[in-house]
C-alpha cells in the first residue's frame, strides 16, 4: 500500500509569521520558529515534518508567497 | 518507515510554488494580509492562461497602490477611484488585451462609485476585483463605506452608528442588478478551499473578456487585521462570523 | 486641390481630431463646447479610421479615461468648458505626473463657480500655472480663429508626445461657436499598435517576454528619488520655453504703445489698433500662441521699444502678471479688460490705452 509524504519549503526571509499556514495545515505539521528573521518574525517552518501530506493548503493561504510544496508516493510495508 | 525529507523535496515532486508572474519583491503588505492571496491568484491565472503578454493591469489608491511592484504585467497606476474610468479606455482602445482593475472598497465604493457604476452599467468588458475589508487600511484605520453596524475605525472610534454615520454598502448586489455586468460574484480567501474557489472566479473573469461577455466582478471579502486590531487567524474568525452574515458569499449573477 | 469648409469652431477640432489620427475622444457635454461630441457622434468615425468616440459620466471619468488611453501609447483627447476643466484638474496633474500626452481643449466661459456660458478668458492662471496640485506646467496654446483651432489640435498632439506632456488648446466660447473657412487637411493614418510599441516603449502595450514590464504611475514615496523626478520634471519644462515659444506681432515695427492679447480677445486688439493709427498712435500687438511657454522674451525686448503696454485679456486680470513679469519695470503695463462673459469692444481698447497707457 502506497502512502503520501509531503514536504514544504519555507521562504524564512520573505515570511511574516503570520500563522495563517499554521491555521491551515489539516496535519499540525507547521508551526513558527523560535528564532526571528531579519524583520523579527517568528517565520513559519516544519515543526512536525513526518505528518506532512503535501496538500498545499498551506501555500494556498500564505499571503507571501513564500511556501514551495512538494509531495511524493512513498510504498509502506505491509 | 520515514523517508528523509530531502528525497521528497525534489523538482519531480513539486506540487505547487510561487508564480512566475510575481516579483521577487517582498510584499509591503501586514502580516496575514489578504491583499497578498488575492495578488498571488491573479499571478497564477495569469500564468496559468498564457496571457502576461497580453494584459494590462490597472492598480488603485489604497494599500493596494504598490501592486505594480509585485506583478509582471503592465501597469497603470490609477487615481483614487478612476481605475474603472482607465480600464474603460485601455479596453476599448485596446480590445486585444485583457484589461484587470484592482480596487479596495474606498476605492472602489466610496470616491469612485460613479466610475465603478457606470463602467458596469456599460458592460465594458473587463474584469473587476474588489478586496473589501471593511476599513481604510493605507490611511490607518478609518470607516469605510462598507464598515459594518457597530464596527469600529478610527473615524467612527465607537463603532459605526447608521443614524451619524449612514449605512454600509452592498455595492456588489448593486452592480449585479446592472444589464451590463455579466458575472457577479462574492468570495474569500481565509481557507484554501476558499482560495481554490476564488481562483476559479477570476480564471472565468479572464475568459469572460475572451468571450465579450460584459464586465465580471469579484468581491472578495477580505481582513485588515491591522486595522481591525486582531491576529490574523482571529480575523479569519471575526470574519466568518461578522463579515460573512452580511456579506454572503457566492455567486449572485452568472450568464 | 484644397478643401475648404464653413465650420464652427467646435466642429473644427472634431474634424481635425478625426484627421490627424487621433485615437480616442472622452468627453461630457458643456455649453459652449458640446458641438465637439456632437460632431464627432455624428461623423461616427469608429467606422472610418476607428477613432472610439465615448461619453463619458463625468469630466472626471473623461479625464481618467484619458489616462488610460495616453497610458497605452494612444492619441487621446477631450474638451470641456471652464467648470469641467476645474473638474478636470485632478487627472490633469496625475498625467502631468505620470508624463503623459494627450490633448485638452477648453472652450473657456466666464466664471467663477457655474458662471455664465458667455466667452472669457479667466481660466488663464489655471491653465498656465498647472492647475492641479504639484510643481506642473501643462502646454498652452492659444487658437485666435477657427483655422487655428484645427491646426492647433495636431500641433498639440505633437508637443505633447515630443515632451511626453499634457497639452491644453486655451479657447473660448467666442471661437468655438464662431463660424469661418477652414482648410482641411488630409487624413492621415492612426498609429498602429505595432508603431506605437516601437515609438513609445514606456507604454502600457502588454509586457512581452524581452522587457521589464512597464509601470505608469504618478507615485514615488521616496522623497528623495522624487525630488530627482521633479527636476528632471523643470528641465523639460525648461526644454520647453527654449523650444516652443510660439507668438505674432502686428504692426510692431513701429510701435509706440504695445497691446499684448490672446485668442479672441487679440482679435479684437487687431481693430484696436487699426482705429488707434487712424488716431495717429502708433499702436502695435503681441499675440501669444503659446501661453506656456510664454513670450517673456520677445514681450522684454518690445518694452526697450515702447512708452507703454496694455495687456488685454476678457478677465478681471491674470494674462497682465506675465507680461509685467516679462517687463521687470521696464516700462508701464496696465490690464484692461471686461469679464462675467462680456467681451469689449475695440473702441474700449482705444479708449484704454488713451487713459491708462498714454494719459495715465
Amino acid at each position: 500500500m502506497a502512502k503520501i509524504k509531503g514536504a514544504i519549503v519555507v521562504d524564512a526571509v520573505a515570511c511574516k509569521g503570520c500563522a495563517l499556514c499554521v491555521e491551515a495545515c489539516p496535519s499540525k505539521t507547521i508551526g513558527l520558529a523560535k528564532e526571528v528573521n531579519a524583520k523579527g518574525y517568528n517565520f513559519a517552518y516544519m515543526a512536525v515534518p513526518d505528518t506532512c501530506i503535501g496538500c498545499a493548503n498551506c501555500a494556498m493561504v500564505c499571503p507571501d508567497s513564500c511556501i514551495t510544496v512538494y509531495k511524493m508516493k512513498v510504498a509502506e510495508p505491509a | 518507515m520515514s523517508v528523509d525529507i530531502k528525497d521528497i523535496i525534489k523538482p519531480e515532486n513539486l506540487v505547487y510554488k510561487k508564480s512566475s508572474v510575481l516579483t521577487d519583491n517582498v510584499m509591503h503588505y501586514c502580516p496575514g494580509c489578504s491583499h497578498g492571496v488575492a495578488a498571488k491568484l491573479i499571478a497564477e491565472v495569469i500564468e496559468e492562461l498564457g496571457i502576461q503578454r497580453e494584459v494590462i493591469a490597472i492598480a488603485p489608491v489604497g494599500c493596494s497602490v504598490l501592486l505594480y511592484n509585485y506583478l509582471q504585467v503592465d501597469w497603470q497606476e490609477a487615481a483614487h477611484g478612476r481605475a474603472p474610468a482607465l480600464g474603460t479606455a485601455v479596453k476599448r482602445l485596446r480590445p486585444d488585451r485583457y484589461v484587470v482593475t484592482y480596487q479596495g472598497d474606498g476605492d472602489l465604493a466610496a470616491i469612485g462609485t460613479a466610475e465603478t457604476i457606470h463602467a458596469c452599467n456599460r458592460g465594458e468588458n473587463i474584469l473587476m476585483i474588489f478586496i473589501n475589508n471593511g476599513i481604510y487600511g493605507m490611511t490607518g484605520g478609518q470607516m469605510a463605506p462598507t464598515t459594518l453596524e457597530g464596527m469600529k475605525a478610527s473615524t467612527c472610534p465607537f463603532g459605526r452608528d447608521l443614524e451619524h454615520d449612514g449605512n454600509p454598502l452592498k455595492i456588489t448586489e448593486l452592480i449585479a442588478q446592472l444589464p451590463g455586468t455579466c458575472y457577479v460574484t462574492r468570495q474569500s480567501v481565509h481557507t484554501a478551499a476558499a482560495v481554490r474557489k476564488t481562483k476559479k472566479a477570476i480564471i472565468k473573469g479572464f475568459q469572460n473578456q475572451k468571450a465579450e461577455k460584459g464586465t465580471s466582478f469579484i468581491e472578495i471579502v477580505s481582513t485588515c487585521s491591522s486595522g481591525w486590531k486582531l491576529t490574523p487567524a482571529q480575523s479569519n474568525k471575526w470574519m466568518e462570523e461578522h463579515m460573512f452574515p452580511f456579506y454572503p458569499l457566492g455567486d449572485i449573477k452568472d450568464r | 486641390m484644397k478643401e475648404i469648409r464653413l465650420m464652427k469652431g467646435n466642429e473644427a477640432i472634431a474634424e481635425a481630431a478625426i484627421r490627424c489620427g487621433v485615437d480616442g475622444y472622452f468627453g461630457y457635454p458643456i455649453t459652449p463646447q458640446s458641438e465637439v461630441m456632437e460632431t464627432l457622434m455624428a461623423l461616427q468615425p469608429w467606422k472610418t479610421t476607428g477613432m472610439v468616440v465615448l461619453q463619458a459620466e463625468s469630466e472626471t471619468a473623461s479625464i481618467n479615461m484619458l489616462y488610460g488611453g495616453a497610458a497605452c501609447g494612444k492619441k487621446v483627447m477631450t474638451s470641456s468648458s471652464s467648470p469641467g476643466i476645474s473638474l478636470m484638474q485632478e487627472g490633469m496633474t496625475y498625467l502631468a505626473g505620470a508624463e503623459l500626452p494627450c490633448v485638452v481643449a477648453n472652450v473657456v466661459r466666464g466664471g467663477p463657480g457655474l458662471g455664465t456660458i458667455q466667452p472669457a478668458q479667466s481660466d488663464y492662471f489655471q491653465s498656465v500655472k498647472g492647475g492641479g496640485h504639484g510643481d506642473y506646467h501643462l502646454i498652452v496654446l492659444a487658437p485666435a480663429s477657427v483655422q487655428e483651432m484645427a491646426d492647433f489640435v495636431e500641433l498639440a498632439f505633437d508637443l505633447a508626445f515630443k515632451y511626453r506632456n499634457p497639452a491644453l488648446i486655451l479657447s473660448d466660447g467666442m471661437i468655438g461657436q464662431m463660424m469661418e473657412k477652414v482648410e482641411m487637411k488630409p487624413y492621415k493614418p492612426r498609429w498602429t499598435n505595432d508603431e506605437i510599441e516601437q515609438m513609445h516603449p514606456w507604454a502600457t502595450t502588454g509586457k512581452p517576454e524581452n522587457r521589464k514590464y512597464n509601470i505608469v504611475t504618478s507615485l514615488e514615496l521616496d522623497s528623495a528619488r522624487f525630488e530627482v523626478f521633479n527636476e528632471k520634471l523643470q528641465r523639460k519644462y525648461q526644454q520647453i520655453r527654449d523650444n516652443e515659444v510660439r507668438y505674432e506681432t502686428f504692426e510692431c515695427d513701429d510701435a509706440e504703445y504695445l497691446l499684448v492679447a490672446y485668442g479672441s480677445s487679440a482679435r479684437i486688439c487687431q481693430k484696436s489698433i487699426q482705429l488707434l493709427r487712424e488716431q495717429g498712435i502708433k499702436a502695435g500687438l503681441l499675440r501669444p500662441i503659446t501661453l506656456f511657454p510664454f513670450p517673456t522674451k520677445e514681450i522684454n525686448a518690445l518694452a526697450s521699444r515702447v512708452k507703454g503696454i496694455l495687456s488685454v485679456e476678457m478677465s478681471a486680470g491674470q494674462l497682465v502678471e506675465d507680461v509685467r513679469l516679462a517687463v521687470n519695470g521696464k516700462v508701464k503695463v496696465e490690464h484692461y479688460g471686461r469679464c462675467g462673459g462680456m467681451i469689449h469692444s475695440p473702441e474700449e481698447v482705444v479708449e484704454a490705452v488713451k487713459q491708462k497707457i498714454i494719459g495715465g
